[in-house]
């Protein structure tokens, strides 16, 4: 007995080395697990008011292209709304409720960004004090950005479309075929949309936008354009397309977030029926 | 180790934990190379300090570098392997006779060459952990192995322009 103990106080140190390894490993799984819960990240209000001091000095820095982007964005805006714009001789239509709205946008900042990594976040100046909640989408004016994890009182980490585990659901503008959106890890300007059927004719330079099936996006935000057409090696039925973002990943400053007010009927819907949901 | 000694091995830290989350954070030289200049903290820690103390101290700077970076746990655990293996190696690497009480193995105490072959293999070993944990189930082995080599060889790098600009000859910091 007593040369167990000796045995054990010997390895004492490699004991304690297997113990940390099996905690950061432990916390690596748990973080990356998309619907687990994270303890510790940016959303953190301490972290998040200490990259918020960073990204206050260094998006100094990007105002004059921020004011630039937004008044092109205003502008374009400006031109929509004046189209829409009921005339004195016009009568208002009880619209239908398939047109009706039920989306809602906020504006946030960004106040910390990665892209150096395989799971990229964003952490988000706005949080539950805001209404954000988990599960919103992330956009800005060039395109798609990603999807809140997890949110505090005023802040919000977000899964970057940079992010291997993030699946986003996708179609090609021009066919109308959907497939899924999802970054392979090596290069920050391009992703992959997968389960593309290889009978469908996809050629360079289609645009590539969001589908509206999911809960989280509406229909038709920008994800990029197509620069690749090749036939999947490892399974050929499908074609492995790759998508060149329209999103600048490197230069995020501020974003939209989209909430769809029906998101519960819609997940409740999904759940009786046993589906499960990609984002 | 003095109270002192423990101040100034704090203060460095510290120094090096702020560099990499406000300079280091979004740098990587080609997309390839990434800077982990807090390692710099670690490597110096004189010879004198015992394997667990030195694992506590890696687990919690890596730790709290993970929480600004949202990598939970990818910089602990790599961190934590090179704590463990640092005494080991040191050891291995030392002359014979092993080091003096008060030596620690910096650029301007063991020589150019020397600190090279110290420092580099554990650089490695950590960003090859980092990088495993990172591409897991994503990236190729190839990848990973590359990021590795460049990613040790520009830490190298910069903890020894550092070290070079900001150490003192006689005493390791100033």
């Amino acid at each position: 007995m007593v040369r167990i103990f000796q045995f054990l106080y010997r390895v004492r140190a490699f004991l304690l080395f297997a113990f940390l390894e099996f905690l950061a490993i432990w916390m690596i799984v748990a973080n990356n697990s998309p619907q687990g819960a994270a303890f510790f990240n940016s959303s953190n209000e301490w972290v998040g008011n200490a990259l918020k001091k960073q990204a206050d000095v260094v998006q100094y820095f990007s105002l004059v292209d921020d004011n630039a982007a937004l008044v092109e964005e205003n502008a374009r805006l400006k031109q929509g709304l004046m189209a829409l714009q009921v005339r004195p001789d016009s009568m208002p239509l009880v619209i239908d409720s398939t047109l009706e709205a039920n989306f809602e946008l906020k504006g946030a900042r960004v106040v910390a960004n990665s892209l150096r990594f395989s799971q990229n976040y964003l952490t988000l100046y706005k949080g539950s004090k805001d209404g954000i909640k988990p599960g919103m989408g992330v956009f800005n004016s060039q395109g798609i950005v990603g999807r809140v994890k997890s949110v505090s009182e005023n802040y919000a980490v977000a899964f970057s479309v940079l992010n291997t585990n993030l699946l986003i659901s996708a179609k090609i503008k021009s066919s109308d075929v959907f497939g899924s959106v999802r970054w392979d890890g090596s290069n920050t300007s391009e992703v992959q949309l997968l389960y593309v059927p290889r009978h469908v004719k996809a050629s360079k330079g289609d645009t590539v936008i969001s589908s509206g099936f999911n809960a989280v996006f509406p229909e038709g935000i920008l994800i990029g354009k197509i620069s690749k057409v090749e036939v999947n090696k490892s399974d050929p039925n499908y074609l492995a397309l790759t998508v060149k973002l329209s999103t600048d990943f490197s230069k995020l400053n501020y974003v939209y977030l989209v909430e769809n007010t029906r998101f519960q009927e819609l997940d409740s819907l999904y759940r009786q029926s046993d589906l499960i949901n990609e984002y | 180790m003095n109270i002192r000694n423990l101040f100034s091995y704090g203060f460095l830290i510290l120094i090096l934990g702020l560099v990499q989350i406000l300079f280091l954070k979004n740098l990587a030289v080609f997309g390839h190379a990434f800077g982990f200049l807090y390692l710099l903290g670690l490597l110096i820690l004189p010879s004198t300090l015992r394997t667990i103390p030195l694992m506590l101290i890696a687990f919690c700077v890596g730790f709290i570098l993970d929480i600004f970076f949202q990598t939970i746990g990818m910089h602990t655990a790599a961190a934590t392997l090179f704590a463990f293996l640092k005494p080991t190696w040191l050891k291995v690497a030392s002359p014979t006779g092993g080091f003096d009480e008060a030596e620690e193995p910096s650029l301007g105490q063991i020589g150019f060459g020397r600190y090279i072959s110290y420092a580099f293999p554990l650089l490695f070993v950590y960003c090859l952990a980092f990088f495993t944990a990172d591409q897991w189930g994503t990236g190729g082995f190839l990848v990973i192995l590359s990021k590795s080599f460049f990613s040790a060889l520009f830490t190298l790098l910069l903890t020894l322009v550092v070290q070079l600009l900001f150490f003192s000859r006689k005493r390791s910091i100033s």
